[in-house]
């Protein structure tokens, strides 16, 4: 965590080339490129450095899923022909200062002065602007040729009868708790939901999961859905899907859930409500209307695919516009908005292959189309699947859980996207990745050599399969010939 | 024991249980076997169908298993369709379990469009079949007539694209975010052939929207985990050299795809992952049915997750060691070495269900149970027995695919969803 409240504010420079508002991954990594290229460039910021990944986000929530990782490998112990240690104890207090002390370490690398010895003018308060080419912070006005609105987003609050009063946690505030809730409900099935409930389950809570959609991940594949249902159960976790949050209050010292589903209302008593069902743009109080900036507080602020607003010389970039909310799509965002605002560039979002990973256990990764968008354009489209439990690494790790679905436009190996379920699906999608960027096809992943045993071999089977079935009888027949003699 | 006469013992073992489990005041059938089971409507449907299969193998007369058609169709003729929670339907469709003796909705269940399709298939089975001039097969067709028309098809969309999975009175429609594919083309077929109540053709293409066509173990096929999804709607359509659109652009078929899901299944079997040990190329058969219901259970020093009554497939599961033998049977028109081979295995397993012949709806040889091979499913369902005495009828004499093509709803329902060729 960093802030520099002590830090005077910046001198201001006009007009700056480049003004961004939020110190998140999105504006660090555009001031970055930026003031590397010799622009000028403004960064405001009213809270912390690094944004919500580094503080309430990715790196917190990482540090834990490692920890609560470690904790299930030793309850499993005996499958791998071990012995499960004996009184396994969860020191929770010692996990969640592993917590700060990695968020410390990490968020070293983004300081006040290093930002200032890089040569962005670095100023701390709240953002507004004044006219379509200028802001202000506090009584500073700044002017700019070119702004990047990167503010982020914030944690929805659900509007559920009585949560307010009873109190909640998101992922803004859960990495401070103290305590390993005793019980503990989760509202909302997504990738905060899901992956706070596993690894607080693994330290130890009894978690219940409500989910108001009918799957986890509304918008990853069904058969990954599938599969970490099945992997949550097994932690342990009281799964209800299709399940509406309808009212909470306080019994003694117990919070009081009401379930339903359908027409059955089941009620659970817990210790702590965990609330991740979404984020809200931070656009309020940013003068948007004083900038010509179309808005919606629900939707964020409209982008084409260039990532102008509705005033062409401000972007916007991450979770305040773009619906996949990661930090590395912020960060790809933010190169593009330098490019087309500084540079003349006209790189498109829509151009880049961009995979996403929700860190459960297996992870869930994505890159590129799902198969229903090709099918919507007309795409035809064949995929090739291979499972976890076909791959030697994976049998010997005991990680067979999951697959590896390249998605191929029929007929010939350009792969439009890709989905891997693993324990290290976030690693192995970036093979996939380079492969789409680089524009390669199946025939060249087929090629590539690997060391043997290694989990990334379930691409190159995927890519041998679609090999394979390119051989048409003819041409089988035709080598059958050439061999004969 | 040669094939033909262990199947006759399969296919009677299994139509017995219509005997013995229907309520002949009302024609309704027990969902299963154990004590105080409701009707399950889609049974009823598979009753219906089963009574003609029974007339040509002489088990029962003609007149018996009309009459026994004739009451179940009066029943439902007759029933309360209203908004009331105990009616036995609504918009024409049923309730999915109704009272043996009553009819009336039990178990505050769903109003369901899909098994209200089963149902329709075997009414339609039945009108089919019995086409003779006298009183009460005339009025048989005439019944399957009207209760085909007053289904509306059409409101069970909720104004969306493709079919509602379930409407209850206390709560509406139903959302259990189907995606690819299901047992559904049957429903599709029918409701776009509706007299009345029409599914519009832009329905079709949206259930099939969300398929995939996947390359798994080295085959090509329309992925769906349990077998049930690649039978139920075979069990009424050859579907044989017909193709729609998605199965022009394959060049394949759905007949051909089930037969390929039965490779997936024994490959997933030889392969095991979970290491259950217990399954092999003659022990396979995933799919939804009863199950051990035990929870977490360690078992040989590893957890093990023993589920109740689920859909079960493969290969992303879930699979609990759990086998469904009369899914394995139901294959039979599609590879019938494999499950001929898989019952004389099941059979050396569990040499009692030659007793009666009568499949149970799983095992789990895996999970503990009072029995010393397992746990095995208590009883009988009807399910199993319906679709058994079907499937094994299509691979012996074809006699309710070849009665269901010379069904207009089903050729009217194949032609506005884009099927073409073979016998069509």
């Amino acid at each position: 965590m960093t802030t520099a409240p002590a830090l005077r504010n910046a001198e201001p420079r006009v007009p700056y080339n480049l003004l961004i508002v939020g110190a998140g991954p999105a504006g660090l990594a555009a001031a970055e490129a930026a003031v590397l290229r010799g622009a000028r460039v403004a960064l405001i910021e009213r809270d912390l450095l690094g944004g919500t990944c580094l503080n309430k986000g990715c790196i917190p929530s990482k540090t834990i899923i490692s920890t609560s990782r470690l904790y299930r490998e030793m309850r499993d112990a005996e499958q791998f022909g071990g012995q499960v240690p004996s009184g396994i104890v969860v020191d929770f207090p010692s996990v969640m200062e592993r917590v700060r002390r990695i968020r410390a370490r990490i968020g070293e690398r983004v300081s006040a002065e290093s930002l200032a010895a890089m040569g962005v003018d670095l100023y701390f308060g709240e953002a507004t602007f004044i006219g379509r080419d200028r802001a202000s912070v506090g009584k500073t006005v700044l002017r700019f040729k070119k702004a990047l609105i990167a503010t982020g987003a914030r944690p929805v609050r659900p509007s559920i009868p009585g949560l307010e009063e009873a109190g909640y946690l998101t992922y803004e505030n859960v990495f401070d708790l103290t305590e390993c809730p005793k019980r503990l409900l989760v509202i909302g099935g997504g990738p905060v939901g899901c992956e706070l409930a596993q690894a607080f389950a693994r330290l130890g809570s009894t978690v219940t999961l409500a989910q108001a959609d009918p799957m986890f991940l509304g918008n990853e594949e069904r058969d990954a859905a599938q599969l970490l249902s099945d992997a949550l159960a097994r932690d342990g976790i009281d799964i209800h899907l299709d399940t509406r949050t309808t009212r909470v209050r306080i019994e003694g010292n117990d919070k009081v859930v009401d379930l339903v589903r359908e027409d059955v209302t089941r009620t659970v008593a817990v210790d702590r409500i965990l609330v991740g069902v979404g984020t809200a743009p931070k656009v309020d109080g940013l003068g948007l209307e004083h900038a010509g900036v179309a808005y919606d507080s629900v939707k964020g602020i409209p982008v084409d695919d260039f990532l102008r607003t509705t005033n062409p010389r401000i972007f916007a970039a991450g979770d305040v516009c773009t619906a996949n909310k990661f930090p590395h799509i912020e960060s790809v965002a933010a190169h593009i908005v330098v490019a087309n605002a500084l540079f003349l560039g006209r790189q498109r979002l829509s151009a880049e292959a961009v995979p996403w990973c929700t860190f459960t256990d297996p992870e869930i990764a994505h890159v590129g189309m799902y198969v229903t968008e090709a099918r919507q354009k007309n795409i035809p489209v064949k995929t090739f699947t291979i499972m976890m439990h076909e791959v030697d690494r994976a049998i010997t790790d005991g990680e067979e859980e999951g697959f590896v679905k390249l998605h191929v436009r029929e007929g010939t190996g350009k792969i439009l996207g890709a989905t891997v379920v693993a324990r290290h699906a976030g690693d192995l999608i970036n093979e996939i990745s380079l492969a789409m960027t680089a524009g390669l096809d199946l025939h060249v992943l087929a090629r590539v050599n690997q060391p043997y045993p290694t989990q990334s071999q379930a691409i190159k089977m995927a890519a041998d399969a679609y090999v394979q079935s390119r051989r048409s009888a003819g041409r089988s027949w035709l080598m059958t010939k050439w061999l004969s003699w | 024991m040669l094939d033909d006469e262990l199947l006759d013992r399969l296919q009677r073992g299994a139509f017995e249980y219509f005997v013995e489990e229907t309520n002949p005041a009302n024609g309704l059938v027990a969902d299963t076997s154990r004590k105080d089971s409701p009707a399950s409507i889609a049974v009823v449907g598979l009753a219906l169908s089963a009574y003609p299969v029974a007339v040509e193998r002489g088990w029962v007369s003609r007149e018996d298993a009309a009459a026994r058609t004739l009451v179940t169709l009066r029943f439902f003729e007759s029933s309360a369709q209203s908004a009331l929670p105990d009616a036995t339907g609504q918009h024409g469709f049923y309730y999915h379990f109704l009272s043996m003796e009553s009819g009336k909705r039990v178990w505050q269940c769903e109003l369901s469009p899909i098994d209200t399709t089963l149902l329709l298939a075997g009414i339609l089975t039945g009108s089919e079949y019995f086409s003779h001039p006298t009183s009460a097969e005339a009025e048989i067709r005439a019944l399957a007539r009207e209760l085909y028309g007053r289904i509306e098809w059409d409101w069970a969309r909720n104004g969306k694209a493709t079919v509602a999975q379930g409407w209850k009175p206390e709560c509406g429609f139903l959302n259990y975010g189907w995606q690819g594919y299901n047992e559904a083309a049957l429903l599709y077929v029918l409701g776009l052939a509706s007299p009345t109540h029409p599914l519009p053709r832009a329905s079709y293409a949206a259930w099939t929207a969300t398929y995939q066509w996947e390359r798994i173990y080295g085959c090509d096929l329309l992925y769906a985990g349990p077998l049930f999804i690649h039978q139920f709607s075979h069990a009424w359509i050859d579907f044989r050299r017909i193709q729609d659109s998605f199965m022009r652009e394959k060049d394949s078929d759905y007949f051909e795809n089930s037969r390929r899901a039965v490779d997936v299944q024994r490959e997933y079997a030889r392969r095991d992952p979970n290491e259950y040990g217990t399954y092999g190329k003659d022990c396979w058969g995933f799919s939804a049915g009863d199950g051990p219901g035990l929870g977490t259970v360690r078992v040989r020093g590893r957890a093990r997750r023993f589920f109740e009554y689920t859909a079960r497939g493969v290969p992303y599961g879930p699979d609990d060691g759990t086998i469904a033998p009369a899914a394995t049977l139901a294959s039979l028109p599609f590879a019938s070495a494999l499950v001929l081979s898989a019952m004389r295995r099941f059979l050396e397993l569990y040499p009692e269900w030659a007793e009666t012949w009568r499949l149970p709806s799983g095992f789990n040889r895996t999970a503990p149970g009072a029995d010393p091979r397992g746990w095995i499913s208590e009883g009988s369902y009807g399910l199993d027995q319906g679709i058994a005495v079907l499937m094994i009828e299509n691979y012996r004499s074809g006699l309710i695919w070849k009665l269901m093509r010379n069904c207009s709803p089903i050729r009217a329902g194949l032609t506005r969803a884009g099927f073409e060729g073979g016998w069509l």
